[in-house]
């Protein structure tokens, strides 16, 4: 294959060389310079060019035939007006497009250089120049006014009666939380993602839960750090030292500053160690050296895991913050109990026809966007800023199949800013329903608070009803 | 003069670290093609994916061994080649390869000057320009492979080395290179604003200037004022990365790990990005146009119809161009007001637009048009130039662009508009000054060819993928399978491969033609399109400082093409006016 490639660079070039040969010997016979273009080669280029545009015009026919369906209906109640504006930027383009094409391809067919004839000297005309600028300034501006209005009627404020959703996004898949019986979100902190709590909700066992993870990473990266063989054998040999002078000079060996080694500055930091608490450390290292925790690291992998070490003790320190959070305003205490029964679910989310659903949309390491093509809904959902869309479905998922012929068919969101290797696959369905079909369906998902509950106490218990009779849980 | 006293040159003061604004254009000429020979690959590569997803390529393997095992392109290669790609192009080919051939090459010989204001400034741009190729085409080659983020390389994706292999020794590489490019582009700039306003040659009244040095001037200006806003942005990335500080990090909780980072905002970033990015736009597309003005009146033997308005519409695209950049962030949950602004500012260019587009056109229209193969390309320019820009109005119309925004409508949008235009617009101005350039003519007949191939592939390339993205495909997506509901659509992935191969393979023919001419052309004469500007009164063998004996003195535009009171159908502007003639 490799040779095939090769050769038929190699013989590409060489025609073209022979090629070239050919017609510089040709043009020297002639005696034909480069710059004078034949009557021939104008007329042959003049035809192509309405061969090109002819062929041109008929592939974007056939495109406009094939491809010019390219969503279905609006799934949702601004799309339409998206719609019908997107129709007339496309009627309008579509006749511009077509208008200076062919202009410019049939003057340039047509006016091709002629020896006998001498061009019209045209420098300027007001008149005309002042018709295509005020022309396409009328257009635009009627395009202005209605996309203007378009864009104010899709980025107005959410009614009161408006559901909010939060859309949450990482590496490489969303979850969707809703904020359930209380109609409220609780709080969420990045600090306190965890296996258990993906999204962070700020509630005590979520903390609690935080900093059991954190405690345990920080004890074994400790002792990784702290058993690693050669910091401990480093350790054990400084002491052995201290211990060797201390018995060189006797009992006034640390009185006396005199000597100027190397060992006298760490000498500093155990000064006044006796004899037998030195041997005492040496025996604990030499303790420590035989445990099944000794590792052998790197001094990079040591200085890693030293830096890890570090983070995580900030990290730590931000949850201990969070906990020491002052909530005794009112509105504060509420947000912190709201998360407990935050309904969080994966792979799909649904929407009940007709209402008015606000999405909030968060992310939780890089940009990512949330596009609903079939809504006509897109936004980003960046790390650290919430953005916020809103709309109203229209369609149900069913009734969306009848009009697709497609039984299969759902609608999906899709990531759509670029986010890594994955990314050509971070998709969750999207499935609209009649009012009483969600609210069955959300009666069955789990909450936040109660999967916690339930693992430890009764799984089998449906959490629906467990939400109801549980006791509000006291703070601290 | 002091200035032509001709004194021996050693081979490495002529032609490595050359003062002379001509040498120095053909450094930069030379590096853009061999920079765009490799970004075409690159697209080559993953076109190859995108068409026949996960089927494998030995050409793959071939070329990128361990990122394409058993010749199948691996995904975070890709995201690495869709990347570089765009970067290479936009900046190395476009922005570099373009300004940097034709602004030096023309600006001191069309307003008369012996060279640049600062020679050794300009060298020290060339430098640095290679400089930061060198390192970005050398990140190919590191571990983790190179930048990986798309061109506008976003931060977190691009702040955190957890986020993607491409993050790591790659992603620093590219902030290196590009820190040098600004560099580069910053003294190029300056030299060629204080050029064009200090050393025109007598009677080189700014309303004589051709259209190529007031699109090189607006487009200097444009480059001096937003490319510190790129490198400040890439310097905050820089200290985010590598210093702790988190200007664009915020809540982050990545690999496993709750990042210490607060307060910032990756939004800031993207403000900053395409406070330089929209003007981008511009840098890579005024030249173009300048050339294409240019070449198009000549050819068609006609004055540019309106050179006041063309001035006026040069001068308002670069003004506008500031005031549009949040039309790329309509989807950042931007204020919704904030938001109509954009709407509005980014409209309002489409009217400079279409004055100079119906001006091209008016420029052709009765004209004598010789079609040679600049007069082809710059015709095809002003198609892709209308083609593309019309579809600007709908992503300029945020409740649209919410839509189509970062799909493969956007794509198809800035290919045509910016690619294709900036493209062909080079690839004329080689066909036009390439007998001024190197003293020696390119073949015509394989310029037709190469024009023909060229044209039908890009749109044949691009246009289709407008419906692509209407129908809801995400742009940088390594494969579509994942998705039902794209699957008709997918059937013209591989159409759209298949020309943008053929069109690839047909720039081979250019190649062929441009090194093979450099030695072996047919030698030029002194004014072969019989142009009207100063530098046809130049000798075809350069000589250093440019005119053997005075500066010439100009008395007149430079588009007396066909005028009435003349038997020839060209006036050069060195012709002193007549007795009762009026200026233009």
């Amino acid at each position: 294959m490799k040779l095939l490639i090769l050769l038929v660079v190699v013989v590409g070039i060489v025609a073209l060389a022979q090629l070239a040969r050919v017609y510089e010997l040709s043009a020297k016979l002639r005696k034909r310079r480069e710059e004078d273009i034949s009557h021939a080669d104008h007329r042959l280029n003049a035809s192509l060019f309405i061969v090109f545009m002819l062929v041109f015009y008929a592939s974007v026919a056939y495109l406009y035939v094939a491809y010019g369906d390219y969503l279905p209906v609006s799934a949702s109640e601004h799309g339409v007006g998206v719609d019908s504006l997107m129709n007339i930027n496309i009627i309008i383009i579509t006749v511009v497009f077509f208008l200076v094409n062919t202009l410019l391809f049939v003057f340039a067919a047509k006016y091709y250089y002629k020896k006998d004839r001498k061009a019209k000297f045209f420098p300027h005309d007001n008149k005309l120049e002042m018709i295509w600028t005020v022309i396409p300034s009328i257009v635009l501006a009627g395009l202005i006014i209605f996309g203007l209005r378009t864009w104010n009627d899709m980025t107005g404020e959410a009614s009161d009666e408006a559901m909010v959703i939060e859309i949450y996004s990482k590496q490489f898949d969303w979850t969707a939380r809703y904020p359930g019986s209380n109609a409220e979100f609780g709080l969420s902190n990045y600090n306190l993602i965890t296996s258990n709590n993906p999204l962070g909700i700020v509630t005590n066992e979520g903390i609690a839960e935080s900093l059991a993870e954190l405690d345990a990473s920080i004890e074994k990266l400790d002792n990784e750090v702290r058993y690693e063989r050669g910091v401990l054998l480093s350790q054990k040999a400084k002491y052995e030292k201290e211990l060797k002078n201390l018995k060189n000079h006797g009992g006034h060996g640390h009185a006396e500053h005199a000597e100027g080694d190397e060992a006298h500055a760490d000498e500093h930091t155990h000064h006044g160690m006796s004899e037998e608490q030195l041997l005492a450390e040496i025996a604990k290292i030499d303790e420590m050296l035989t445990s099944d925790l000794v590792s052998v690291l790197s001094e990079t992998a040591l200085e890693a895991k030293k830096d890890k070490l570090y983070r995580l003790k900030r990290h730590k320190q931000r949850v201990l913050d969070i906990e020491d959070f002052d909530f005794s305003d009112a509105q504060s205490l509420s947000a912190w109990e709201a998360g407990k029964d935050d309904k969080i679910v994966k792979g799909e989310f649904h929407l009940p026809i007709g209402k008015e659903v606000e999405f909030v949309f968060r992310s939780r390491d890089v940009i990512h966007s949330a596009y609903m093509p079939h809504f006509r809904a897109q936004m980003n959902c960046v790390p650290g800023v919430p953005t916020r869309f809103k709309m109203t479905p229209t369609i149900t998922t069913d009734s969306m199949r009848t009009i697709m012929d497609n039984p299969e068919f759902d609608y999906v969101l899709l990531c759509n800013k670029v986010c890594g290797s994955a990314h050509f696959n971070m998709q969750m369905k999207v499935i609209v329903e009649s009012q009483e079909d969600y609210d069955n369906w959300l009666n069955e998902q789990k909450t936040f608070f109660v999967e916690e509950v339930k693992e430890e106490a009764a799984p089998e218990v449906p959490a629906a009803p467990v939400v109801e009779g549980e006791p509000t849980a006291s703070i601290n | 003069m002091a200035a032509n006293a001709h004194h021996e040159e050693s081979f490495v003061s002529k032609y490595i670290f050359s003062h002379d604004h001509k040498m120095i254009s053909k450094q930069f000429l030379i590096t853009a093609v061999f920079m765009g020979i490799v970004a075409v690959m690159l697209s080559v590569f993953f076109r190859l994916q995108l068409g026949w997803p996960g089927q494998s390529f030995s050409i793959l393997e071939t070329f990128l061994g361990k990122w394409a095992p058993d010749g199948v392109l691996d995904r975070n290669a890709y995201l690495a080649l869709v990347t570089i790609h765009g970067t290479i192009m936009v900046f190395f080919v476009l922005t570099g390869g373009l300004s940097g051939t034709f602004s030096n090459l023309l600006i001191p010989l069309q307003i008369g000057a012996r060279d640049m204001a600062s020679g050794f400034l300009n060298m020290l741009s060339y430098w640095m320009f290679l400089a930061s190729s060198v390192i970005m085409i050398s990140s190919l080659f590191v571990e983790g492979g190179a930048a990986s983020g798309g061109w506008t390389v976003y931060p977190p994706l691009s702040a955190l080395p957890q986020a993607m292999p491409g993050s790591g020794m790659g992603m620093t590489l590219w902030l290196i290179s590009m820190v040098l490019f600004v560099a580069s582009s910053l003294l190029g700039g300056l030299n060629y604003i204080v050029t064009i306003i200090n050393l025109r040659t007598k009677g080189m009244k700014m309303t004589r200037l051709p259209l190529t040095i007031w699109a090189f001037l607006v487009t200097a200006i444009l480059g001096v004022l937003s490319f510190p806003v790129l490198v400040s942005a890439v310097v905050l990335l820089i200290m985010d990365r590598s210093m702790g500080t988190a200007f664009y990090l915020s809540d982050i909780h990545i690999a496993g790990e709750a990042l210490d980072v607060t307060g910032g905002s990756p939004i800031l970033y993207q403000h900053l990005f395409w406070f330089l990015g929209h003007p981008e736009v511009y840098i890579v597309l005024l030249p173009a146009l300048g050339i294409s003005s240019e070449i198009i009146s000549t050819n068609s033997r006609k004055p540019i119809f309106g050179y006041r308005a063309m001035i006026g519409s040069i001068l308002a695209i670069g003004f506008l161009s500031f005031i549009v950049w949040g039309h790329h962030m309509f989807v950042t949950g931007m204020n919704p007001f904030l938001g109509s602004v954009f709407v509005f500012t980014t409209l309002l260019i489409a009217i400079p637009s279409a004055v100079k587009a119906f001006n091209y056109i008016t420029t052709l229209w009765k004209g004598n048009i010789r079609l040679t193969p600049a007069m082809l390309f710059s015709i095809g320019l002003v198609s892709t130039f209308v083609t593309g820009g019309l579809t600007g109005i709908i992503l300029a119309d945020s409740a649209l662009d919410v839509n189509v925004h970062d799909t493969y409508f956007v794509v198809a949008h800035f290919h045509i508009v910016m690619g294709l235009s900036a493209i062909f617009g080079m690839l004329a101005g080689v066909y036009h000054w390439f007998p001024k350039m190197f003293g020696r003519m390119l073949n015509t007949k394989l310029g037709f060819a190469h024009f023909w191939l060229t044209l039908v592939c890009g749109f044949g390339t691009f246009f289709p993928m407008h419906f692509v993205g209407m129908a809801g495909a995400p742009r940088r997506y390594y494969e579509y399978s994942q998705f039902e509901f794209l699957d008709w659509v997918m059937d013209l992935q591989p159409i759209i491969s298949v020309f943008a191969i053929v069109g690839a393979i047909s720039q081979l023919i250019f190649l062929f033609n441009f090194f093979f001419s450099i030695f072996r052309g047919q030698e030029a004469s002194q004014n072969p399109w019989q142009a009207n500007t100063l530098e046809w009164t130049t000798p075809v063998e350069h000589v250093h400082g440019n005119w053997p004996g005075a500066l010439p003195e100009v008395h007149r535009w430079a588009y007396d093409y066909s005028n009435p009171n003349y038997e020839e159908d060209f006036v050069p502007q060195t012709v002193p006016l007549k007795a009762g003639e009026e200026d233009h």
